[in-house]
Protein backbone atom coordinates (compact mmCIF):
# COMPACT_ATOMS: atom_id res chain seq x y z
CA UNK A 1 0.00 0.00 0.00
CA UNK A 2 2.08 3.38 -1.52
CA UNK A 3 5.73 2.74 0.78
CA UNK A 4 3.39 2.94 3.85
CA UNK A 5 2.98 -1.24 4.57
CA UNK A 6 5.79 -1.49 7.34
CA UNK A 7 3.78 1.32 8.94
CA UNK A 8 0.82 0.33 8.93
CA UNK A 9 1.28 -3.31 10.03
CA UNK A 10 3.04 -1.93 12.89
CA UNK A 11 0.01 0.57 13.31
CA UNK A 12 -2.35 -2.36 13.37
CA UNK A 13 -0.96 -5.21 15.31
CA UNK A 14 -0.09 -2.55 18.48
CA UNK A 15 -3.87 -1.11 17.61
CA UNK A 16 -5.09 -4.89 18.12
CA UNK A 17 -2.44 -5.61 21.20
CA UNK A 18 -4.37 -2.77 23.32
CA UNK A 19 -7.82 -3.69 22.09
CA UNK A 20 -7.52 -6.88 23.63
CA UNK A 21 -6.16 -5.66 26.88
CA UNK A 22 -8.83 -3.21 27.07
CA UNK A 23 -11.16 -6.29 27.08
CA UNK A 24 -8.60 -8.14 29.55
CA UNK A 25 -9.24 -4.91 32.01
CA UNK A 26 -12.33 -6.24 32.94
CA UNK A 27 -10.75 -8.82 34.72
CA UNK A 28 -7.61 -6.34 36.33
CA UNK A 29 -8.28 -6.02 39.93
CA UNK A 30 -11.94 -7.78 39.78
CA UNK A 31 -14.74 -6.50 41.83
CA UNK A 32 -17.16 -8.81 43.17
CA UNK A 33 -19.45 -7.19 41.34
CA UNK A 34 -19.09 -4.37 38.42
CA UNK A 35 -22.42 -3.19 38.24
CA UNK A 36 -22.43 -0.14 39.76
CA UNK A 37 -21.38 3.13 38.77
CA UNK A 38 -18.46 3.11 41.64
CA UNK A 39 -17.05 -0.13 39.99
CA UNK A 40 -18.01 0.52 36.43
CA UNK A 41 -17.49 4.20 35.64
CA UNK A 42 -14.80 4.89 39.00
CA UNK A 43 -12.86 1.66 38.30
CA UNK A 44 -13.78 0.98 42.37
CA UNK A 45 -12.61 3.93 43.64
CA UNK A 46 -9.35 2.69 44.42
CA UNK A 47 -6.70 3.65 42.40
CA UNK A 48 -3.23 3.88 43.42
CA UNK A 49 -0.59 7.17 42.52
CA UNK A 50 0.79 4.78 39.47
CA UNK A 51 -2.37 3.98 38.06
CA UNK A 52 -3.89 7.87 38.49
CA UNK A 53 -0.51 9.14 37.01
CA UNK A 54 -0.90 7.19 34.14
CA UNK A 55 -4.51 7.72 33.68
CA UNK A 56 -5.29 11.52 34.30
CA UNK A 57 -2.19 11.69 32.15
CA UNK A 58 -3.36 9.75 28.94
CA UNK A 59 -6.79 11.54 29.63
CA UNK A 60 -5.82 15.46 30.11
CA UNK A 61 -2.81 15.12 26.96
CA UNK A 62 -5.13 13.73 23.95
CA UNK A 63 -3.99 12.89 20.83
CA UNK A 64 -6.01 15.58 19.88
CA UNK A 65 -3.48 17.96 21.92
CA UNK A 66 -0.26 16.02 20.27
CA UNK A 67 -1.47 17.10 16.71
CA UNK A 68 -3.29 20.30 17.20
CA UNK A 69 -0.75 22.02 19.74
CA UNK A 70 2.47 21.53 17.39
CA UNK A 71 -0.04 22.64 14.57
CA UNK A 72 -0.79 25.22 15.77
CA UNK A 73 2.84 26.38 16.80
CA UNK A 74 3.30 25.64 13.32
CA UNK A 75 1.45 27.58 12.14
CA UNK A 76 1.23 30.81 14.49
CA UNK A 77 4.79 30.60 16.44
CA UNK A 78 5.13 31.59 19.93
CA UNK A 79 1.36 31.74 20.79
CA UNK A 80 0.77 28.07 20.67
CA UNK A 81 3.26 27.54 23.34
CA UNK A 82 0.76 28.56 25.49
CA UNK A 83 -0.21 24.58 26.42
CA UNK A 84 3.03 25.23 28.68
CA UNK A 85 2.14 27.62 30.92
CA UNK A 86 -1.25 26.38 30.82
CA UNK A 87 -0.23 22.84 32.19
CA UNK A 88 2.43 24.57 34.88
CA UNK A 89 -0.26 26.93 36.45
CA UNK A 90 -3.30 24.28 36.58
CA UNK A 91 -1.55 21.51 39.20
CA UNK A 92 -0.29 24.35 41.85
CA UNK A 93 -3.94 26.13 41.21
CA UNK A 94 -6.15 23.21 41.73
CA UNK A 95 -3.73 21.47 44.55
CA UNK A 96 -6.43 22.12 46.92
CA UNK A 97 -9.54 22.47 44.90
CA UNK A 98 -9.29 18.92 44.23
CA UNK A 99 -8.60 17.50 47.72
CA UNK A 100 -11.68 18.95 49.03
CA UNK A 101 -13.56 17.65 45.68
CA UNK A 102 -12.13 14.17 46.73
CA UNK A 103 -13.02 14.08 49.82
CA UNK A 104 -16.95 15.88 49.51
CA UNK A 105 -17.31 13.44 47.01
CA UNK A 106 -16.46 10.30 48.81
CA UNK A 107 -17.93 11.13 51.84
CA UNK A 108 -21.37 11.18 50.04
CA UNK A 109 -20.70 9.06 47.08
CA UNK A 110 -20.68 11.43 44.05
CA UNK A 111 -19.97 10.53 40.76
CA UNK A 112 -20.00 13.56 38.67
CA UNK A 113 -19.80 17.33 39.69
CA UNK A 114 -23.56 18.10 39.46
CA UNK A 115 -23.82 15.34 41.83
CA UNK A 116 -21.97 17.36 44.19
CA UNK A 117 -23.86 20.75 43.20
CA UNK A 118 -26.73 19.34 43.87
CA UNK A 119 -26.24 18.71 47.13
CA UNK A 120 -24.24 21.68 47.89
CA UNK A 121 -27.41 23.82 46.44
CA UNK A 122 -29.86 21.41 46.95
CA UNK A 123 -30.98 22.57 43.51
CA UNK A 124 -31.62 20.21 40.78
CA UNK A 125 -32.35 22.39 38.41
CA UNK A 126 -28.60 24.02 38.91
CA UNK A 127 -27.74 20.14 38.92
CA UNK A 128 -29.04 19.45 35.33
CA UNK A 129 -27.92 22.82 34.35
CA UNK A 130 -24.14 22.00 34.92
CA UNK A 131 -24.52 18.17 33.89
CA UNK A 132 -26.10 19.53 30.52
CA UNK A 133 -23.01 22.06 30.22
CA UNK A 134 -20.90 18.95 30.72
CA UNK A 135 -22.33 17.08 28.13
CA UNK A 136 -22.15 19.55 25.71
CA UNK A 137 -18.34 20.29 26.30
CA UNK A 138 -17.69 17.11 26.39
CA UNK A 139 -19.58 15.36 23.04
CA UNK A 140 -16.83 17.84 20.57
CA UNK A 141 -13.87 16.41 22.79
CA UNK A 142 -14.73 13.32 21.79
CA UNK A 143 -15.16 13.72 18.36
CA UNK A 144 -11.91 15.56 18.31
CA UNK A 145 -10.29 12.13 19.58
CA UNK A 146 -11.48 11.05 15.77
CA UNK A 147 -9.60 13.86 14.49
CA UNK A 148 -6.82 12.79 16.02
CA UNK A 149 -6.79 9.27 14.63
CA UNK A 150 -7.80 10.42 11.04
CA UNK A 151 -4.73 12.92 10.56
CA UNK A 152 -2.52 9.56 11.15
CA UNK A 153 -4.41 7.48 8.82
CA UNK A 154 -4.35 10.30 5.59
CA UNK A 155 -0.36 10.70 6.33
CA UNK A 156 -0.29 6.70 5.72
CA UNK A 157 -2.18 7.58 3.13
CA UNK A 158 -5.57 6.19 4.06
CA UNK A 159 -8.52 8.08 3.32
CA UNK A 160 -12.46 6.80 3.56
CA UNK A 161 -14.02 6.51 7.60
CA UNK A 162 -14.39 2.58 7.38
CA UNK A 163 -10.81 2.50 9.64
CA UNK A 164 -12.59 4.89 11.99
CA UNK A 165 -15.67 3.18 12.46
CA UNK A 166 -14.27 0.03 13.14
CA UNK A 167 -11.82 1.68 15.79
CA UNK A 168 -14.68 3.63 17.44
CA UNK A 169 -16.60 -0.07 17.04
CA UNK A 170 -13.99 -2.01 19.29
CA UNK A 171 -13.66 0.98 21.56
CA UNK A 172 -17.43 0.94 22.73
CA UNK A 173 -17.68 -2.81 22.86
CA UNK A 174 -14.60 -2.50 25.42
CA UNK A 175 -15.52 0.57 27.28
CA UNK A 176 -18.88 -0.96 27.70
CA UNK A 177 -17.61 -4.11 29.12
CA UNK A 178 -14.71 -3.22 31.29
CA UNK A 179 -15.93 0.67 31.97
CA UNK A 180 -12.76 2.65 33.43
CA UNK A 181 -10.64 0.12 34.14
CA UNK A 182 -10.20 -0.15 30.52
CA UNK A 183 -8.59 2.90 30.02
CA UNK A 184 -6.46 2.81 33.28
CA UNK A 185 -4.65 -0.35 31.72
CA UNK A 186 -4.66 1.15 28.15
CA UNK A 187 -3.06 4.10 29.41
CA UNK A 188 0.15 2.43 30.67
CA UNK A 189 0.79 0.91 27.20
CA UNK A 190 -0.32 4.82 25.32
CA UNK A 191 1.81 6.79 27.90
CA UNK A 192 5.13 4.95 27.25
CA UNK A 193 4.48 5.18 23.75
CA UNK A 194 4.32 8.64 23.34
CA UNK A 195 7.30 9.01 26.11
CA UNK A 196 9.45 7.14 23.92
CA UNK A 197 8.16 8.52 20.28
CA UNK A 198 8.36 11.70 21.97
CA UNK A 199 12.05 11.64 23.40
CA UNK A 200 13.55 10.23 20.35
CA UNK A 201 12.16 12.67 18.15
CA UNK A 202 13.49 15.46 20.67
CA UNK A 203 17.18 13.48 20.14
CA UNK A 204 16.77 12.80 16.50
CA UNK A 205 15.65 15.16 14.35
CA UNK A 206 17.54 18.34 15.70
CA UNK A 207 20.49 15.97 15.53
CA UNK A 208 19.65 15.39 11.32
CA UNK A 209 18.47 19.45 11.39
CA UNK A 210 21.38 20.80 12.47
CA UNK A 211 21.18 21.75 16.15
CA UNK A 212 18.00 23.21 18.43
CA UNK A 213 19.83 26.84 17.19
CA UNK A 214 19.17 26.50 13.65
CA UNK A 215 15.70 25.06 14.18
CA UNK A 216 14.95 28.27 16.02
CA UNK A 217 16.56 30.37 13.36
CA UNK A 218 14.60 29.03 10.61
CA UNK A 219 11.20 29.51 12.33
CA UNK A 220 11.84 33.20 13.11
CA UNK A 221 12.81 33.34 8.83
CA UNK A 222 9.49 31.88 7.94
CA UNK A 223 7.83 33.96 10.57
CA UNK A 224 9.47 37.21 9.70
CA UNK A 225 9.10 36.74 5.84
CA UNK A 226 5.06 36.38 6.40
CA UNK A 227 2.82 39.47 6.35
CA UNK A 228 1.05 38.66 9.49
CA UNK A 229 1.86 40.69 12.59
CA UNK A 230 0.64 38.66 14.90
CA UNK A 231 3.58 35.30 14.24
CA UNK A 232 6.88 35.03 15.71
CA UNK A 233 9.05 32.87 17.75
CA UNK A 234 8.29 35.54 21.02
CA UNK A 235 5.08 37.32 21.25
CA UNK A 236 3.83 40.38 19.71
CA UNK A 237 2.31 43.22 21.53
CA UNK A 238 -1.09 42.52 20.53
CA UNK A 239 -1.22 39.03 21.31
CA UNK A 240 0.42 38.75 25.41
CA UNK A 241 -2.71 39.67 27.00
CA UNK A 242 -4.22 36.86 25.06
CA UNK A 243 -1.36 34.32 25.82
CA UNK A 244 -1.59 34.46 29.53
CA UNK A 245 -5.55 34.72 29.48
CA UNK A 246 -5.53 31.73 27.17
CA UNK A 247 -3.51 29.93 29.42
CA UNK A 248 -5.21 30.61 32.83
CA UNK A 249 -8.68 30.21 31.45
CA UNK A 250 -7.84 27.21 29.74
CA UNK A 251 -6.11 26.00 33.54
CA UNK A 252 -9.19 27.32 35.60
CA UNK A 253 -11.43 24.86 32.68
CA UNK A 254 -9.45 21.67 32.71
CA UNK A 255 -10.61 20.05 36.00
CA UNK A 256 -14.25 21.96 35.05
CA UNK A 257 -14.78 19.11 32.48
CA UNK A 258 -16.20 16.35 33.68
CA UNK A 259 -14.07 13.90 32.34
CA UNK A 260 -11.01 14.86 34.31
CA UNK A 261 -12.67 14.65 37.89
CA UNK A 262 -13.54 11.13 36.35
CA UNK A 263 -9.76 10.30 37.23
CA UNK A 264 -9.41 12.10 39.87
CA UNK A 265 -12.43 10.74 41.99
CA UNK A 266 -11.04 7.40 41.03
CA UNK A 267 -8.35 7.56 42.98
CA UNK A 268 -8.08 6.12 46.52
CA UNK A 269 -7.39 8.49 49.03
CA UNK A 270 -5.87 12.78 49.12
CA UNK A 271 -2.44 11.61 49.14
CA UNK A 272 -2.78 9.70 45.37
CA UNK A 273 -4.01 13.75 44.26
CA UNK A 274 -1.50 15.66 45.98
CA UNK A 275 1.35 13.94 45.19
CA UNK A 276 0.02 13.32 41.39
CA UNK A 277 -0.34 17.13 41.06
CA UNK A 278 3.16 17.52 41.67
CA UNK A 279 4.38 14.14 39.27
CA UNK A 280 1.78 15.09 36.32
CA UNK A 281 4.14 17.92 35.13
CA UNK A 282 6.16 15.68 33.63
CA UNK A 283 3.76 15.48 30.88
CA UNK A 284 4.27 19.48 30.57
CA UNK A 285 7.20 19.13 29.96
CA UNK A 286 6.88 16.22 27.50
CA UNK A 287 3.72 18.51 25.81
CA UNK A 288 6.80 21.66 25.63
CA UNK A 289 8.60 19.52 23.95
CA UNK A 290 6.11 18.09 21.26
CA UNK A 291 4.71 21.85 21.04
CA UNK A 292 8.67 22.37 19.22
CA UNK A 293 7.65 19.66 16.76
CA UNK A 294 5.83 22.26 15.11
CA UNK A 295 9.36 24.38 14.68
CA UNK A 296 11.10 20.80 13.52
CA UNK A 297 8.39 20.83 10.92
CA UNK A 298 9.22 24.24 9.60
CA UNK A 299 12.75 23.79 10.13
CA UNK A 300 12.52 20.33 7.69
CA UNK A 301 10.35 22.08 5.20
CA UNK A 302 7.13 19.21 6.06
CA UNK A 303 4.22 20.07 3.95
CA UNK A 304 0.64 18.78 5.23
CA UNK A 305 -1.17 16.44 3.44
CA UNK A 306 -3.80 19.10 1.23
CA UNK A 307 -4.73 21.97 3.40
CA UNK A 308 -5.27 19.57 6.50
CA UNK A 309 -2.51 20.92 9.00
CA UNK A 310 -3.33 18.57 11.98
CA UNK A 311 -0.97 16.03 9.48
CA UNK A 312 2.02 18.22 10.19
CA UNK A 313 3.49 16.41 12.83
CA UNK A 314 2.40 12.35 11.01
CA UNK A 315 4.02 14.01 8.04
CA UNK A 316 7.18 15.15 9.71
CA UNK A 317 7.79 11.92 11.57
CA UNK A 318 7.20 10.36 7.93
CA UNK A 319 9.97 12.02 6.57
CA UNK A 320 12.23 11.98 9.33
CA UNK A 321 12.22 8.57 10.83
CA UNK A 322 12.48 4.63 9.40
CA UNK A 323 9.41 3.15 8.63
CA UNK A 324 9.53 0.98 11.63
CA UNK A 325 9.59 3.40 13.86
CA UNK A 326 7.02 5.73 12.39
CA UNK A 327 4.47 3.21 12.72
CA UNK A 328 4.76 3.26 16.23
CA UNK A 329 4.85 6.82 16.76
CA UNK A 330 1.61 6.68 14.64
CA UNK A 331 0.58 3.81 17.01
CA UNK A 332 1.09 5.95 19.65
CA UNK A 333 -1.38 8.90 18.79
CA UNK A 334 -3.70 6.63 17.53
CA UNK A 335 -4.22 4.84 21.15
CA UNK A 336 -3.61 8.54 22.28
CA UNK A 337 -6.62 9.14 21.48
CA UNK A 338 -8.53 5.75 22.81
CA UNK A 339 -7.71 6.51 26.15
CA UNK A 340 -9.19 9.98 26.47
CA UNK A 341 -11.90 8.49 24.13
CA UNK A 342 -13.24 5.90 26.04
CA UNK A 343 -12.88 8.38 29.63
CA UNK A 344 -14.65 10.96 28.23
CA UNK A 345 -17.60 8.86 27.22
CA UNK A 346 -18.03 7.21 30.43
CA UNK A 347 -17.98 10.71 32.25
CA UNK A 348 -20.68 11.83 29.73
CA UNK A 349 -22.63 8.58 30.56
CA UNK A 350 -22.48 8.94 34.26
CA UNK A 351 -23.83 13.12 34.11
CA UNK A 352 -26.52 11.64 31.97
CA UNK A 353 -27.62 8.45 34.19
CA UNK A 354 -26.82 10.40 37.12
CA UNK A 355 -28.18 13.80 36.72
CA UNK A 356 -30.86 13.38 34.38
CA UNK A 357 -31.92 9.13 34.54
CA UNK A 358 -32.11 8.72 38.17
CA UNK A 359 -33.39 12.40 38.92
CA UNK A 360 -35.74 12.72 36.18
CA UNK A 361 -36.63 9.46 35.10
CA UNK A 362 -36.05 6.73 37.81
CA UNK A 363 -35.68 8.17 41.07
CA UNK A 364 -35.88 4.55 42.60
CA UNK A 365 -32.73 3.54 40.19
CA UNK A 366 -30.77 0.95 41.96
CA UNK A 367 -26.95 0.44 41.18
CA UNK A 368 -27.26 -2.56 38.54
CA UNK A 369 -29.71 -0.57 37.10
CA UNK A 370 -27.65 2.96 36.78
CA UNK A 371 -24.87 1.04 35.51
CA UNK A 372 -26.77 -0.22 32.88
CA UNK A 373 -28.42 3.01 31.90
CA UNK A 374 -24.64 4.18 31.83
CA UNK A 375 -23.23 1.76 29.70
CA UNK A 376 -25.58 1.99 27.04
CA UNK A 377 -25.33 5.83 26.86
CA UNK A 378 -21.31 5.23 26.62
CA UNK A 379 -22.40 3.48 23.60
CA UNK A 380 -24.91 6.28 22.35
CA UNK A 381 -22.55 8.76 23.17
CA UNK A 382 -19.62 6.97 20.82
CA UNK A 383 -22.17 6.51 18.09
CA UNK A 384 -22.83 10.29 18.48
CA UNK A 385 -19.50 11.64 17.58
CA UNK A 386 -18.65 8.76 15.00
CA UNK A 387 -21.68 10.70 13.02
CA UNK A 388 -20.51 14.42 13.92
CA UNK A 389 -17.05 13.40 12.04
CA UNK A 390 -19.26 11.61 9.38
CA UNK A 391 -21.81 13.81 8.78
CA UNK A 392 -20.31 17.15 9.48
CA UNK A 393 -17.27 19.08 8.57
CA UNK A 394 -14.04 18.13 11.30
CA UNK A 395 -13.92 21.66 11.27
CA UNK A 396 -16.91 21.97 12.98
CA UNK A 397 -15.97 19.82 15.85
CA UNK A 398 -12.71 21.93 16.43
CA UNK A 399 -15.41 24.92 16.57
CA UNK A 400 -17.59 23.07 19.24
CA UNK A 401 -14.21 22.28 21.18
CA UNK A 402 -12.93 26.00 21.55
CA UNK A 403 -16.88 26.65 22.62
CA UNK A 404 -17.10 24.09 24.82
CA UNK A 405 -13.42 25.71 26.33
CA UNK A 406 -15.93 28.76 26.75
CA UNK A 407 -18.86 27.20 28.36
CA UNK A 408 -17.49 24.71 30.79
CA UNK A 409 -15.64 28.11 32.73
CA UNK A 410 -19.60 29.35 32.82
CA UNK A 411 -19.74 25.73 35.61
CA UNK A 412 -16.44 27.27 37.78
CA UNK A 413 -18.52 29.21 40.31
CA UNK A 414 -21.05 26.82 41.25
CA UNK A 415 -18.31 23.87 41.38
CA UNK A 416 -15.04 25.05 42.31
CA UNK A 417 -15.83 28.32 44.24
CA UNK A 418 -18.56 25.61 45.27
CA UNK A 419 -16.30 23.55 47.21
CA UNK A 420 -15.16 27.40 49.43
CA UNK A 421 -18.22 28.64 49.92
CA UNK A 422 -21.95 28.63 50.03
CA UNK A 423 -22.42 32.29 49.59
CA UNK A 424 -24.08 32.55 46.42
CA UNK A 425 -27.95 31.82 45.95
CA UNK A 426 -28.72 29.03 44.08
CA UNK A 427 -30.57 31.82 41.53
CA UNK A 428 -27.33 33.63 41.43
CA UNK A 429 -25.43 30.77 39.69
CA UNK A 430 -28.20 29.77 37.23
CA UNK A 431 -28.42 33.74 36.20
CA UNK A 432 -24.57 33.92 36.34
CA UNK A 433 -24.32 30.87 33.95
CA UNK A 434 -26.50 32.61 31.85
CA UNK A 435 -24.85 35.64 31.30
CA UNK A 436 -21.69 34.35 30.99
CA UNK A 437 -22.73 31.85 28.44
CA UNK A 438 -24.74 34.70 26.10
CA UNK A 439 -21.65 36.81 26.70
CA UNK A 440 -19.14 34.03 25.50
CA UNK A 441 -21.35 33.00 22.67
CA UNK A 442 -21.59 36.39 21.63
CA UNK A 443 -17.91 37.11 21.64
CA UNK A 444 -17.12 33.79 20.00
CA UNK A 445 -19.68 35.07 17.41
CA UNK A 446 -17.50 38.15 16.80
CA UNK A 447 -14.62 36.68 15.85
CA UNK A 448 -13.47 35.92 12.39
CA UNK A 449 -10.13 34.00 11.15
CA UNK A 450 -9.14 35.58 7.64
CA UNK A 451 -6.82 32.48 7.37
CA UNK A 452 -9.87 30.14 6.64
CA UNK A 453 -12.37 32.71 5.42
CA UNK A 454 -14.88 32.78 8.31
CA UNK A 455 -16.84 35.44 9.39
CA UNK A 456 -17.49 34.05 12.75
CA UNK A 457 -16.55 31.39 15.42
CA UNK A 458 -12.92 31.48 13.83
CA UNK A 459 -11.19 31.64 17.26
CA UNK A 460 -10.61 32.52 20.85
CA UNK A 461 -8.96 35.38 20.39
CA UNK A 462 -11.50 38.16 21.42
CA UNK A 463 -10.65 42.17 20.10
CA UNK A 464 -10.86 44.53 22.82
CA UNK A 465 -11.30 46.98 19.94
CA UNK A 466 -15.17 45.68 19.77
CA UNK A 467 -15.67 46.94 23.44
CA UNK A 468 -14.58 50.38 21.71
CA UNK A 469 -11.52 50.52 23.20
CA UNK A 470 -8.30 51.90 20.93
CA UNK A 471 -6.01 49.45 21.16
CA UNK A 472 -4.87 45.85 18.80
CA UNK A 473 -4.42 43.62 21.98
CA UNK A 474 -6.77 40.58 22.18
CA UNK A 475 -8.00 38.70 25.29
CA UNK A 476 -9.27 34.83 25.35
CA UNK A 477 -13.27 35.26 24.86
CA UNK A 478 -14.03 32.55 27.98
CA UNK A 479 -11.78 34.80 30.49
CA UNK A 480 -14.03 37.51 29.71
CA UNK A 481 -17.31 35.28 29.63
CA UNK A 482 -16.32 34.25 33.45
CA UNK A 483 -15.89 37.81 34.41
CA UNK A 484 -19.18 38.35 33.51
CA UNK A 485 -20.53 35.47 35.30
CA UNK A 486 -19.11 36.18 38.33
CA UNK A 487 -20.58 39.88 38.32
CA UNK A 488 -23.67 38.93 37.62
CA UNK A 489 -23.87 35.77 40.41
CA UNK A 490 -22.86 38.08 43.21
CA UNK A 491 -25.09 40.73 41.74
CA UNK A 492 -28.60 38.21 41.39
CA UNK A 493 -27.25 36.64 44.63
CA UNK A 494 -27.77 40.15 46.57
CA UNK A 495 -30.83 40.49 44.83
CA UNK A 496 -32.62 36.81 45.32
CA UNK A 497 -31.24 37.42 49.09
CA UNK A 498 -32.99 40.94 49.62
CA UNK A 499 -36.65 39.39 47.69
CA UNK A 500 -36.02 36.47 50.78
CA UNK A 501 -35.98 33.77 47.83
CA UNK A 502 -35.22 30.52 49.33
CA UNK A 503 -32.01 29.08 49.52
CA UNK A 504 -31.54 25.22 48.88
CA UNK A 505 -30.32 23.17 51.47
CA UNK A 506 -26.65 22.35 51.91
CA UNK A 507 -26.33 18.81 52.12
CA UNK A 508 -22.37 18.71 53.20
CA UNK A 509 -21.15 19.58 56.01
CA UNK A 510 -17.91 21.51 56.86
CA UNK A 511 -15.34 18.41 58.03
CA UNK A 512 -17.14 16.28 54.68
CA UNK A 513 -14.71 18.56 52.70
CA UNK A 514 -11.24 17.34 54.82
CA UNK A 515 -12.13 13.53 55.16
CA UNK A 516 -10.01 11.58 54.04
CA UNK A 517 -9.17 7.22 53.63
CA UNK A 518 -9.92 5.41 56.81
CA UNK A 519 -12.55 8.38 58.13
CA UNK A 520 -15.78 6.14 59.04
CA UNK A 521 -17.84 8.52 57.11
CA UNK A 522 -15.64 7.69 53.73
CA UNK A 523 -17.78 5.03 52.96
CA UNK A 524 -15.22 1.96 51.74
CA UNK A 525 -16.56 1.10 48.44
CA UNK A 526 -14.84 -1.72 47.32
CA UNK A 527 -14.27 -3.93 50.08
CA UNK A 528 -13.67 -7.05 47.36
CA UNK A 529 -10.95 -5.93 45.41
CA UNK A 530 -7.65 -7.20 45.37
CA UNK A 531 -5.20 -4.41 46.93
CA UNK B 1 -3.25 9.43 57.02
CA UNK B 2 -2.56 11.74 60.33
CA UNK B 3 -4.92 10.99 62.91
CA UNK B 4 -5.79 13.81 64.88
CA UNK B 5 -7.21 14.25 68.54
CA UNK B 6 -10.59 14.32 68.64
CA UNK B 7 -12.40 17.29 69.33
CA UNK B 8 -9.49 19.23 66.86
CA UNK B 9 -11.26 20.50 63.87
CA UNK B 10 -9.84 19.51 60.74
CA UNK B 11 -8.52 21.98 57.69
CA UNK B 12 -6.40 22.54 54.87
CA UNK B 13 -5.35 25.77 55.62
CA UNK B 14 -1.15 26.59 55.76
CA UNK B 15 1.04 29.32 55.74
CA UNK B 16 2.75 26.79 53.17
CA UNK B 17 0.01 27.45 50.49
CA UNK B 18 1.37 30.40 50.04
CA UNK B 19 3.58 28.92 48.25
CA UNK B 20 1.42 27.56 45.24
CA UNK B 21 1.00 31.16 44.50
CA UNK B 22 4.27 31.43 43.03
CA UNK B 23 4.10 28.66 39.71
CA UNK B 24 0.56 29.95 38.93
CA UNK B 25 2.23 33.90 38.75
CA UNK B 26 5.59 33.30 37.29
CA UNK B 27 4.72 32.33 33.99
CA UNK B 28 1.85 34.50 33.54
CA UNK B 29 4.31 37.26 33.82
CA UNK B 30 5.46 37.88 29.68
CA UNK B 31 8.06 40.63 30.28
CA UNK B 32 10.07 37.73 32.05
CA UNK B 33 10.37 35.49 29.48
CA UNK B 34 9.35 37.10 26.10
CA UNK B 35 12.75 37.95 24.06
CA UNK B 36 14.81 35.64 21.83
CA UNK B 37 18.14 36.58 24.10
CA UNK B 38 19.88 35.20 25.91
CA UNK B 39 19.59 32.14 24.20
CA UNK B 40 20.98 28.16 25.89
CA UNK B 41 21.51 25.27 24.02
CA UNK B 42 20.10 27.11 21.44
CA UNK B 43 16.74 27.73 23.14
CA UNK B 44 15.81 31.15 22.95
CA UNK B 45 14.67 32.60 26.80
CA UNK B 46 10.93 32.18 25.77
CA UNK B 47 11.00 28.63 25.64
CA UNK B 48 13.91 27.40 27.73
CA UNK B 49 12.74 29.93 30.81
CA UNK B 50 9.02 28.70 30.54
CA UNK B 51 10.49 25.02 30.12
CA UNK B 52 12.27 25.54 33.65
CA UNK B 53 9.09 27.05 35.07
CA UNK B 54 7.48 23.70 34.95
CA UNK B 55 10.42 22.63 37.54
CA UNK B 56 9.09 25.70 39.92
CA UNK B 57 6.11 24.25 39.78
CA UNK B 58 7.16 20.66 40.84
CA UNK B 59 9.21 22.42 43.72
CA UNK B 60 6.23 24.11 45.12
CA UNK B 61 3.56 21.39 45.15
CA UNK B 62 5.99 18.80 46.65
CA UNK B 63 7.06 21.11 49.40
CA UNK B 64 3.38 22.02 49.94
CA UNK B 65 2.70 18.41 49.81
CA UNK B 66 5.62 17.25 52.26
CA UNK B 67 5.28 19.92 54.82
CA UNK B 68 1.31 19.61 55.24
CA UNK B 69 0.10 16.01 55.48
Amino acid sequence: MNGHTTELVIFTLLFLVVSGMGFVAARWRRPKDIESLHEWGLGGRNFGSWITWFLVGGDLYTAYTFVAVPALVFGAGALGFYALPYTVVVYPLVFLVLARMWSVSHVHGFVTPADFVRARFGSPTLALVIALTGLVATMPYIALQLVGIEAVLKAMGITGHLPIIIAFAILAAYTYQSGLRAPALIAFVKDTLIYIVILAAVIYIPAKLGGWGSIFDAAKAKFDATPAPADGITLTAANQLQYVTLALGSALALFLYPHSLTGVLASKNRGVIKRNMAALPAYSFLLGLIALLGFMAIAAGTKPVGTDTNTIIPRLFDQMFPDWFTGVAYAAVGIGALVPAAIMSIAAANLFTRNIYREYLNKQATDAQEAKVSKLVSLVVKVGAVLCILLLDPQFSIDLQLIGGVIILQTLPAVALGLYTRWFHRGGLIAGWAAGLAAGMWMLYLIPNPAKGKAHFGGSAFALKNLGLDTPMTVYAGFLALAVNLVVAVLATLAFRAAKVAEGEDATSREDYFADEGDPKVKDLDLSAAH
Amino acid sequence: MTTREPGQTRSDRSPWNWLLVLPIVLPLLTFLFNADEPRLLGFPLFYWLQIAFIAVGVACTTIVYRMTR
